[in-house]
Parts: C-alpha cells; structure tokens; sequence
C-alpha cells in the first residue's frame, strides 16, 4: 500500500528526490567519460542507454494502463512515429540522398542544420530538442486521431483495437509510395544521434553519448509523475479504480482518457525518438507489436501503478537480457563453459523462465504499488520511531 | 410543501423504455430548495432506473428533466423507439438533450451508489480530494508544473475540513475499504457534497445498515440538509428512515407512480398499503 504522506514527508521527499536525481545524472556524467568504447565495461553504458529508452516507454504506459487502467498495445506504433519524426528530421542534407539511396526525399529540412546555420554549435542541441519534441507531438497527434474512435473501447477491446492500430501505422510507414518521406521498408541512418553527442568544454572534450539519453529519460520521468501526483493524476486514478463513480463525481470521462492517452503516446513518441538516437537507425521492422509485449513485461515486472517499479523493470530487463545473461548464448556463463548447450537462443529459455519465477512470487510486481519514495519514508518513520 | 421556494428538480413525463420493457412510466415529480423528497416501491419498481435519468447515467425514452430551472435532459421516442414506443406523451417533446453525469455533476447534482462505489485503492483523504478535481482552475500544464500550489492547497483543506463536519477525520488515512460499512456510507456522501451540490441523491442509503446505524444516518441526513444548504431526493427501503425525514413521498410500482404526498398521506394511502406493503387476504 502506498504511504500518506505529512507535508512535511513529502518536503522531504522531494530534497531527497532532487539530489538523488542530481547525484544519478553526475554520476552518469562521470562514467560517460571514464569507460571508453572499447572498455569491457562499456556494456554499461549501452545499459544504461537502452535502459533509459525502454525506462521512459514503461513509465509512460504505467501512465495508461497502471494509472488510468486502460488496457492499450499501441506503444511501439507510437515509438515508431516518434523514431521515424527524429530521424527523419535529423538527416543532415549532405547524406539524405545516399540514405534516400530509392527515392527522391521528400523532406529537405533538418533542425540542428537550420538552428546550427543560425545560432552555431550551441543551435544543433537546440536542433535535437525540437526534433525530439516534435517526436512526441506527432506521435501525440496521431494518438489524438485514433484516440477518438478507440477510447470509447474498454477492456480487450480496447487492447486488440490499439493494437491493430499500432500494426496499421507500421506498415503505412513501410508503404512504397510514402517513399521518399519514409524511405519504405529501408532503413534511416545518418542522421543525429547519441554517439556523436560531444561538447567542448575550456578545452576539455565531453562525451555525451550515454548522458544524452538518460537526461531525456529523467526529465520526461520527472514530468509524468508530476502530472501523476497533480489533480489529474488523482482522477486518472479514479477511472481507474471505479469508472462509473468517476463520471457521477464530474471526471469527464471521454475527455481525461484522452488526456491521458495523448500524453503517454507524447513521452513513447520521445522514447521512440530517444531509440533511434541510441541505436543510430529507424526501421519500421523493430517496431512490432513483440516490442509493446516487451515494454507490459516490464511495466509488469516493475509492478503495475508504480513508476519506479517500471523504471527498474525496465533497466533491469535490458541489464539481464543484453549484457547479464549474454554467456548464455556464446558457450560461457558463471565461468561454466559448456559450448554445446549455451548456444544461440538458449538465453531466451532462462529468460523466460526468471520471468515465470518473477511473475510467479511476485505476483504484484517488484515495487507493487508503492514507490521507492514509499520505502525510504517507511524506514524513516521506523527510525524516528524508535528515537522516541 | 416549499412551494414559496424556488424549484430545484422538475421531472416531467420520463418514460423509460428498454427493448420492450417500461421500467418507469410517465414519472413525474418537482423538488423545491432544502427538502428531503423520497422515492419509494416495491423491489422492481423503477426506482433506481428513475435515478439513473436523472443523474445522466441512462437517457429516458421521453420526457425531460429540469434543474435550477433549466432543462438539462430531454428526449423523445426516435429511430428504432418510434415503432416501439409503449408509453405516453409521445409528440410532446421534441428537442434532445443527452449530457453525461459529469456534466450533470457539474451542474450540483451529486449522488451516492446503492452499492458502495468508493476508490478502492485510496485513503478517505484522496476520496473527498478526487471529487474536488470538478472544481479546478487549473489546466494540465499548470497542473503539472505545480503552477496551481494555491489551488491545491485550497483543495486539500477543504477536503480536510469536510472530512472533519462528517467525523471521518481519526479514518482520514485509511483505506477506504477498510472502513466499516456505515462509515464508508459517510464516506461516499462527503464526497458526494465534496462536488459543492445544490441537489443531493442517495440511493438506498440506509442498505444494509443495523438499526443503529440507521439511526445515525437519519439524523446525519439531516444535519447535512441543514449545514450544507443542499435539497436531499432518496431512494430507500427502511421505512422508518423514510418516513422520519422526508417532507414528500413519491410511490412507485411497476414504473408507474401511484402516490405522492406527506409520509402521514402516503401512510394512510389504500393503494400503497396494497402495493408496496402487501395486500392483506381477508382470511
């Protein structure tokens, strides 16, 4: 159960809350430029990378299904216009015709150019934020327009619907004749993206690659559990837990499921524009709807209702599948080598079977409904307590 | 009677009609500023259905519903309900007018739930906060970027202060499912009247309550007439409750009304003695 807090906790909490997230970022700052690309431990940097790509996607659809309990699998179609925006808008003139290697680009337009050409260095930054941004409100767009006919869906429907919707948007996206926007079933490279992220500093040269993406991760986190814990956020809970005393207790139903609805699709629109950054490359064929069941297993992991809870699923996940329980596939694991039976694909067999186990005793995920903030309070109040 | 006051809840000629089933027939009933009105009948009587035109949750077939003195539902049999239609008053209205509860909500009407309705996994505090989101100012974005402290901290105390006039403030912090029946049946009605109401409906308040609660409730509902300046229209069984406090007495039985007037008039009402209290065989 989820504590109620005295103001003076939640003062507390916030502090806490702020230099930890200070503290995380520096330390973040800190790795990027002590592990080297070639470094054994440069696996956890593309943890960390990947980690705060899929951290984002779960908390925003913990927003949706953990908190205003709409059952949606539109996620990857969403990522996907967000990936596609990014890249697309990123592609620095000189390279687009090699990218569009098929097609005559339609678009001739890349935000870091055309801020760089008028601000210089500090203007391709800029140039990225508005890509990213624009990422999120397209995406937001399209969830607006499906949004309308879909929301008055509850249940499966609504899953099955969304679902079908995010497969719609993929292979509209692989069309030959959006070509020369899309590039077909081709894939967009070239374009900005996080291991070039670099900047001078009184002479110093400052890596930016893995801060980037995990700076994006959190401010986007810190947002959503801001509109969670607002007015907004208490009548997303509401819907969630008893539709029909919402709506006679004047939440206007159709109205706060979009809200919703958009703003998570938002923030998997720059999940999707964080991806493509991290991976260099966009391609529709990543976004299926295997990687919307790979997100839920996250945000399930984590527990339904807790953003934490999806924050460290999802990193968690990423950690145990990229880099964790890699000697499962290439012959070593725990220092046993047996080359015969830890072979490709056998890591997916443990995989699956921890997250039987997991599911299995952890019924309610690993945080449940509660916060880390939950915790630290518990063991505070523990501690003042005994003090007495 | 309040007659001199003005009219808060004007029902006229709801008939609703589902597939070919008249749940309620021709219903009609006025409720004037600061009276308890209830409705009551037999098991099956309409009532509820009654209640859920009103409060937006279904469309009557026909019939229109004022409040404050403007009509905020209307309707008329159409489409597939023109053939169909069984009940009365068929030409006489012809506009429509389907809000949502919501939007009925935000009018003043409020309402509780025969089955306790409360958010399952929140504390009594964030039960009464919720029903304050209808009274916001502020936007998303300034929801979220705390641009609304002011707002917010108004909200909390007066959740506080209301937690308080209904005695749930030692509960304040629990679940609400944790707490005892009569006291969640408290809890829904604070956060009915969380929502500032000028019209206030309870369905079947007393279920389910020992005769002790039901006493406490009676005088509770009278205390909130009294102190939230609210008019009270209640479905109810316990007949006792019923006739304690209700000024006026509406009859349902089988969707239709068969009485109206003071609980001594309706006490002493031949067809609702027969109807909603059984007739007696001469034996």
């Amino acid at each position: 159960m989820r504590i109620a807090k005295t103001p003076e906790e939640s003062r507390f909490i916030s502090w806490v809350s702020f230099f930890a997230v200070l503290i995380f970022l520096g330390v973040v700052l800190l790795l990027d430029q002590l592990i080297k690309p070639t470094s054994s431990m440069y696996m956890l940097l593309t943890v960390l990378q990947k980690g705060s790509v899929y951290a984002l996607a779960a908390v925003s659809m913990n927003l949706l299904n953990g908190y205003t309990g709409l059952f949606s699998l539109g996620h990857a179609g969403f990522m996907l216009i967000g990936a596609y925006t990014y890249a697309i808008f990123t592609i620095p003139s000189t390279s687009r015709d090699t990218v569009y290697q098929y097609y005559d680009a339609a678009v001739r337009f890349s935000f870091p150019e055309a801020f760089s050409k008028a601000m210089g260095p500090a203007g391709t930054a800029l140039g990225v934020c508005v890509a990213v941004i624009l990422a999120g409100l397209l995406a937001a767009f399209f969830a607006w327009l499906i949004g309308l006919p879909v929301l008055r869906l509850k249940s499966d429907y609504l899953a099955i619907a969304t679902l079908g919707f995010a497969e719609i948007i993929r292979a509209v996206c692989q069309w030959q004749k959006l070509g020369p926007v899309t590039n077909g079933s081709n894939l967009l490279k070239s374009f900005a993206r996080t291991s070039k992220f670099k900047v001078a500093l009184g002479g110093m040269k400052l890596t930016l690659s893995t801060f980037v993406p995990v700076l994006i991760a959190t401010l986007s986190v810190i947002l959503i559990v801001k509109l969670i814990n607002s007015t907004y956020g208490r009548a997303f809970k509401a819907i969630r837990d008893d539709e029909v005393a919402a709506e006679a207790m004047g939440v206007n139903l159709a109205r706060h499921k979009m809200i919703s609805f958009t703003v998570s699709s938002f923030f998997a629109g720059v999940a999707g524009a964080m991806m493509a950054m991290v991976l260099s490359i966009a391609q529709a064929s990543n976004f299926k709807s295997a990687m919307t069941y790979e997100i839920l297993l996250m945000v399930v992991l984590g527990g339904i209702g807790s953003t934490s809870g999806s924050v460290i699923g999802s990193f968690l996940f990423v950690a145990a599948s990229e880099w964790w329980l890699r000697g499962l596939d290439s012959g070593s694991f725990l220092g046993i080598e047996a080359p015969n039976i830890f072979r490709n694909g056998f890591r997916l067999v443990v995989f699956s079977v921890i997250i039987m186990i997991v599911v299995l005793f952890f019924r309610q995920g690993i945080m449940g409904e509660r916060e880390i903030s939950d915790l630290i309070l518990a063991r505070r109040r523990k501690r003042k307590g005994a003090s007495k | 009677m309040r007659k001199d006051r003005p009219c808060i809840l004007r029902v006229e000629d709801v008939t609703m009609q589902f597939g070919g089933v008249v749940a309620v027939n021709n219903f009609s009933m006025e409720e004037y500023e600061g009276e308890i009105v209830a409705i009551i009948g037999p098991n099956g009587a309409g009532k509820t259905t009654a209640f859920n035109v009103i409060t937006g949750v279904y469309a009557p077939t026909n019939g229109r519903v004022s409040f404050n003195g403007a009509p905020v539902i209307e309707n008329f049999p159409r489409g597939k309900m023109k053939k169909a239609y069984l009940g009365e008053n068929a030409g006489k209205y012809t506009r429509v007018m389907e809000p949502t509860p919501d939007r009925l909500t935000a009018l003043g009407m409020a309402r509780t739930f025969q089955n306790i309705r409360l958010w399952k996994s929140m504390t009594v505090f964030d039960n009464v906060l919720i029903a304050k989101h209808l009274k916001r100012t502020s936007n998303l974005f300034s929801a979220t970027f705390g641009m609304n402290r002011a707002e917010e901290k108004q909200q909390r105390e007066e959740a506080d202060a209301l937690i308080e006039t209904v005695g749930l403030a030692d509960v304040r912090d629990d679940l609400a499912t944790s707490l005892p029946y009569g006291k969640q049946r408290r809890l829904e009605i604070a956060r009915a009247l969380a929502t500032e109401p000028v019209l206030l409906l309870l369905d079947e308040p007393a279920a389910g309550m020992n005769p002790q609660e039901t006493v406490e409730l009676t005088r509770f509902i009278g205390e909130i007439r009294d102190s939230f300046h609210v008019s009270i229209l209640l479905i109810e069984h316990h007949m006792d409750l019923v006739m304690d406090i209700s000024e006026r007495i509406y009859v349902l039985d089988f969707g239709s009304m068969i009485a109206s007037g003071t609980p001594a008039e309706i006490q002493a009402n031949e067809k609702v003695i027969d109807a909603y209290l059984g007739v007696t065989d001469d034996a």
